[in-house]
């Protein structure tokens, strides 16, 4: 076979670096340019659900990292085995199986956190970050690449997330990681100064309007147009 | 590429095989820690209704398990209050989930008794546990009552898959807080439990009967006040025997 008799050609050739120009490209791209949920708008249910508070987003963070890079990684070492009919239903068995290890992971060690996050570990599933990126890299490249690649989007992913979890927590409870940051400064200025929450930014619609300014500031910087 | 059917059904099964061991493998290994998990969380949560959650935050688990078995008395009782000995039957086994699915007075009820520390007659509350529906699934909690069988001393509350930052602020201490000083019974006797109210930031310090609630979660927060109602119902003859014993007591 045609791409078989090219792979070789390309195993002779002296070894990559292990961070090479190239490979740091595939790790830096989803953070700005490509960036998954502000460019390619995807993973926006969950962006809008787990955003409220800072600590369980790290944890979502943090999962979606595993299991993206994971996934990717696992695909592209079974790319050439996997029947093309059913790619989509392998995919899915085993990003299915990596969260579900995550799932259980976090029942034994973090189980606060697990019961904080419920159903939305188990939707990492369906996010579409993780089979757009099986469908769209890791079936067509070699398995560290893919590695990377999973991590880079599942980073561009993780920041945008944060960021947005960093305001709502702000202003929707006052705090940051649970520690409260209003009362503080209210204390710092005096007796009746108060700094009061905006209950918007605890409800979805304060996960939009965040999202929204994000994309507008990181739009007018690079100056993308959706075509 | 296309392979043949042989290939493709041979290809899923091997794979089926082979992410199904690894799924039974993982939870094989973990399952211990996820039971310790549990039955911590769960000792974590009856005491929460009477001690403040930072103060078990920075507990290690040897230190709950150990509080837990100097304070926390218990015991089980039916619909009308009478103690069920028979049938080695222990407060910490009775799941109340499993429970809720039979007719009312058909259940087993627990009762926790939080005591001075070694000393199980000086009683300091009695812990009742809750259980019900919120939003997208269970509910439950404990609620403790002071040793007047009225007041309530504190409340834990707890959830399957309610809303983060919406429904799931049910298990936030300064939600959970606003019940307490509350009190189940109203003037006659009868018994009213606490109703969580629609909509948030009002204040009901005034009412002995109602508390703030949570903005973008009423349907939790009925789920809150149905299983209230419910549970304390079905504990009231055992309530109500307490309450006038410790009347007689008083005396």
């Amino acid at each position: 076979m045609s791409a078989e008799t090219l792979e070789k050609v390309l195993v002779k050739k002296p070894a990559e670096q292990l961070f090479s120009k190239r490979r740091k490209k595939l790790i830096t791209d989803p953070l700005v340019d490509e960036n998954p949920v502000t460019v390619q708008v995807l993973g926006i249910c969950s962006s809008l659900a787990v955003t409220t508070q800072m600590q369980p987003t790290l944890v979502m963070a943090i999962s979606v990292i595993f299991v993206v890079a994971l996934s990717n990684y696992v695909i592209s070492i079974m790319r050439n085995t996997i029947p093309s009919r059913i790619r989509i239903i392998v995919q899915l068995a085993v990003v299915a199986t990596l969260v579900t290890i995550v799932s259980e992971i976090l029942k034994a060690f973090a189980y606060d956190m697990y019961k904080e996050l419920s159903v939305f570990i188990g939707l990492i599933i369906t996010n579409c970050i993780v089979m757009g990126r099986l469908e769209a890299f890791a079936m067509g490249n070699k398995p560290y690449d893919s590695l990377l690649d999973g991590f880079g989007s599942a980073l561009g992913y993780s920041w945008i997330i944060l960021t947005v979890a960093f305001f709502r927590e702000l202003w929707g409870s006052g705090s940051v990681f649970g520690i409260q940051v209003f009362d503080f400064i209210s204390g710092l200025i005096g007796d009746d100064f108060t700094l009061a929450t905006n209950g918007l930014m605890v409800t979805p619609v304060g996960a939009f309007i965040i999202l929204g300014l994000i994309v507008w500031v990181q739009r007018t910087k690079t100056g993308y147009v959706e075509h | 590429m296309q392979q043949s059917n042989t290939y493709i059904i041979v290809y899923s099964a091997v794979l089926t095989i082979i992410l199904g061991l690894l799924l039974s493998g993982s939870a094989q290994v973990l399952g211990p820690w996820q039971q310790e998990a549990i039955a911590l969380d769960k000792k974590k949560q009856i005491m929460g209704a009477v001690i403040s959650a930072e103060e078990i935050a920075v507990m290690t688990p040897e230190q709950v398990n150990q509080f837990y078995s100097n304070n926390i008395a218990s015991t089980v009782v039916d619909i009308n209050g009478e103690e069920i000995t028979e049938g080695g039957v222990t407060a910490e086994k009775v799941e109340v989930a499993k429970d809720y699915k039979k007719p009312a007075d058909q259940r087993a009820y627990p009762v926790y008794i939080f005591h001075a520390e070694g000393n199980p007659n000086e009683v300091k509350s009695y812990i009742f546990p809750l259980y019900g529906a919120g939003l997208w699934d269970a509910i439950w909690g404990y609620i403790a009552l002071d040793t007047d069988m009225n007041t309530i001393g504190g409340i834990t509350l707890a959830h399957a898959a309610e809303t983060p930052g919406l429904g799931a602020r049910i298990t936030e201490g300064e939600v959970q807080a606003r019940y307490v000083g509350k009190q189940i019974f109203d003037e006659s006797g009868e018994l009213v439990a606490v109703q969580m109210m629609k909509g948030e930031g009002k204040d009901y310090s005034s009412d002995l009967h109602k508390v703030d609630g949570m903005s973008g979660a009423t349907i939790t927060g009925n789920g809150v006040n149905n299983m209230l109602k419910a549970y304390l119902s079905h504990y009231e003859a055992y309530i109500k025997a307490k309450s006038s014993q410790s009347a007689v007591a008083g005396l």
